[in-house]
């Protein structure tokens, strides 16, 4: 073993680095849960389509701008195309600068595969795609730089567990930008638009909340106090998210909802992801208690507005990571964390440092990535023409259903190879004599 | 009295709900249907496999009337159903011998006039 290295944390990391990867497969099942039946493919792919842009997007350049180096702004190239990326241990911590990009590649995954939830049911694939691989590099890597890899947010001394700025704001707020930039859904506002499958939704936030122990525990590195501390205030947070939605529900309506309760556990997650390895575990379920509201009230209100922001990664994402990273400020504890006190415990400018962060992170996160779409836009047409939209995204995009019925389908003789590349729909003549 | 069978789209069904509602024609049954009119295929890919799917999904409508609704009832159908494209679907508009509403026994032009109308 390099000198360097301890067995138990690279142990944990290799693990904790499988979970996090399930979390984006997890987020495909939630999102084509939540959409109709028609565009469950669809939906499910553009989390697929993350697991293959972002990460050849992050081993090519994205890796290397969020850390190498510890310039304000953006990273270096040192690290570009895993140049120097070896098994000596990563600066500030006990485990391979291998694993440590593979750890942090999943997030970058994860968080690209978040934006497309605002823009299901609607936006072409190949345009997305394009998106995808930009929005990893110019969105998610620069937030990543900022508050984990030695950037002007951490240098400052804002505190960002997890992913607080970079995954949670960065991902809700360009979802904001791209449902402003794409457009609302063409049935949106005037046909009621009911998620297919709750079940979906269920088992989905369920593996999130699985793979989430490893995103927050392996946070910290290692398998110290930080990593347990984060890992148990991962269970800790959500279930009181959970139970205070619970009681929203039923004060709202009477009745408890399975998809209320999917959503509950994705906001109890995200608030404790900034603040996971910094807070102790009473305060955690106080911010349990207390992320649920926000998240709530723009869940309820969202809908009201034009804004087709499909599958609330705003409210999910963006507003319970704004809270976690804002709570951190309040409640960061000195004797838990090894680090710093927030403005309870007789540190106030930790607030105002946890303040600017949830400024800036969101507005560089909305304004970058309405430029990188309208940029798109300029080649491509970002949506699918009105008629394929009614029809559903899965046949247009992928000549595939996710219930296939099997009913009048015809076996396709094989052609020769030259009739093989013909347009995926093809005229017959009529039956008619 | 008349029965009117609308063959639509599944996508265009909302469309065609709204376009009936405006006609003030109530009383209708919708079953999902599986069929083919002459319309365009599509081809789907499952690894190795490749189909060409020849029936289509579409919505029936039946929707029994008086004869001085028939042609709104079809104006509404055409208005709701119709994209411009091959596959919108037919109209199939038969005579009805007898009507009866079974809640009170009563028959023909009285049981299709909705009641309150």
């Amino acid at each position: 073993m390099p000198p360097g290295i301890n067995a138990g944390d690279t142990a944990w990391m290799l693990a904790a680095t499988a979970l996090v990867l399930l979390m984006t497969p997890a987020l495909g099942l939630f999102y084509a849960g939540l959409v109709r039946s028609k565009n469950t493919l669809n939906t499910f792919m553009m989390c697929v389509a993350a697991l293959a842009v972002a990460t050849v997007a992050w081993a090519a350049i994205g890796y290397s701008l969020a850390f190498n180096g510890n310039a304000g702004f953006i990273g270096g190239l040192g690290n570009a195309f895993l140049h120097n990326v070896t098994f000596a241990p990563r600066q500030g911590t006990h485990i391979p600068h291998l694993l440590f990009f593979a750890f942090q590649a999943t997030f970058c995954i994860v968080t690209t595969a978040l934006v497309s939830g605002a823009v299901v049911e609607r936006m072409r694939f190949g345009p997305f795609l394009v998106f995808a691989a930009l929005w990893s590099v110019f969105v998610y890597a620069v937030l990543a730089h900022w508050a984990f890899g030695g950037g002007w947010l951490q240098a400052h001394g804002t505190l960002d567990f997890a992913g607080g700025v970079p995954v949670e704001m960065g991902s809700g707020f360009s979802a904001l930008a791209a449902a402003l930039v794409v457009g609302a859904r063409k049935d949106y506002g005037r046909l009621a638009i009911l998620p297919h499958n709750a079940v979906y939704v269920l088992v989905g936030a369920g593996l999130l909340w699985f793979g989430w122990f490893g995103f927050n525990g392996g946070s910290g590195y290692s398998t110290g106090a930080p990593g347990v501390l984060a890992f148990v205030n991962t269970l800790l947070t959500p279930a009181c998210t959970l139970a205070v939605w619970f009681v929203l529900d039923m004060v709202r309506a009477r009745q408890v909802t399975a998809i209320g309760a999917a959503t509950a556990i994705v906001v109890g997650c995200v608030g404790i992801t900034p603040a996971a390895g910094y807070i102790s575990p009473g305060w955690a379920m106080a911010l349990g208690v207390i992320a649920a509201l926000p998240s709530y009230a723009v869940v309820m209100l969202r809908p009201r507005t034009r804004v087709d922001e499909t599958l609330d990664v705003l409210a999910a994402h963006g507003v319970a990571g704004f809270t976690g990273i804002l709570f951190i400020g309040f409640f960061a504890q000195h004797s838990w964390n090894g680090v710093s006190d927030g403005l309870f415990y007789g540190h106030a400018a930790q607030l105002g440092h946890q303040a600017i962060a949830a400024l800036a992170g969101p507005a560089y996160a909305f304004c970058m990535t309405f430029v990188l779409l309208k940029a798109i836009a300029l080649f491509a047409p970002l949506r699918v023409a009105a008629g394929d939209e009614a029809l559903g995204l899965d046949i247009v995009s992928h000549g595939e259903e996710a219930y296939p019925s099997g009913e009048g389908a015809i076996l396709v003789p094989v052609l020769p190879a030259r009739e093989e590349a013909a347009p995926a729909r093809v005229a017959t003549a009529p039956a008619t004599p | 009295m008349k029965l009117v069978i609308g063959i639509v789209r599944p996508e265009k069904t909302n469309d065609v709900l709204e376009a009936l509602y405006r006609a003030e024609v109530r009383g209708l049954s919708m079953t999902r249907v599986e069929g083919h009119g002459g319309e365009l295929d599509h081809v789907e890919t499952y690894r190795g496999t490749r189909v060409q799917v020849g029936v289509s999904e579409k919505v029936r409508f039946e929707i029994a009337v008086s004869d001085d609704f028939v042609q709104p009832t079809i104006e509404a159908l055409c208005e709701g159903a119709r994209t411009g494209e091959v596959g919108d679907g037919k109209i199939f508009v038969i005579p009805v011998e007898q009507v009866v509403r079974i809640r009170t026994g009563e028959q023909d032009m009285a049981a299709v006039t909705p009641v309150g109308a």
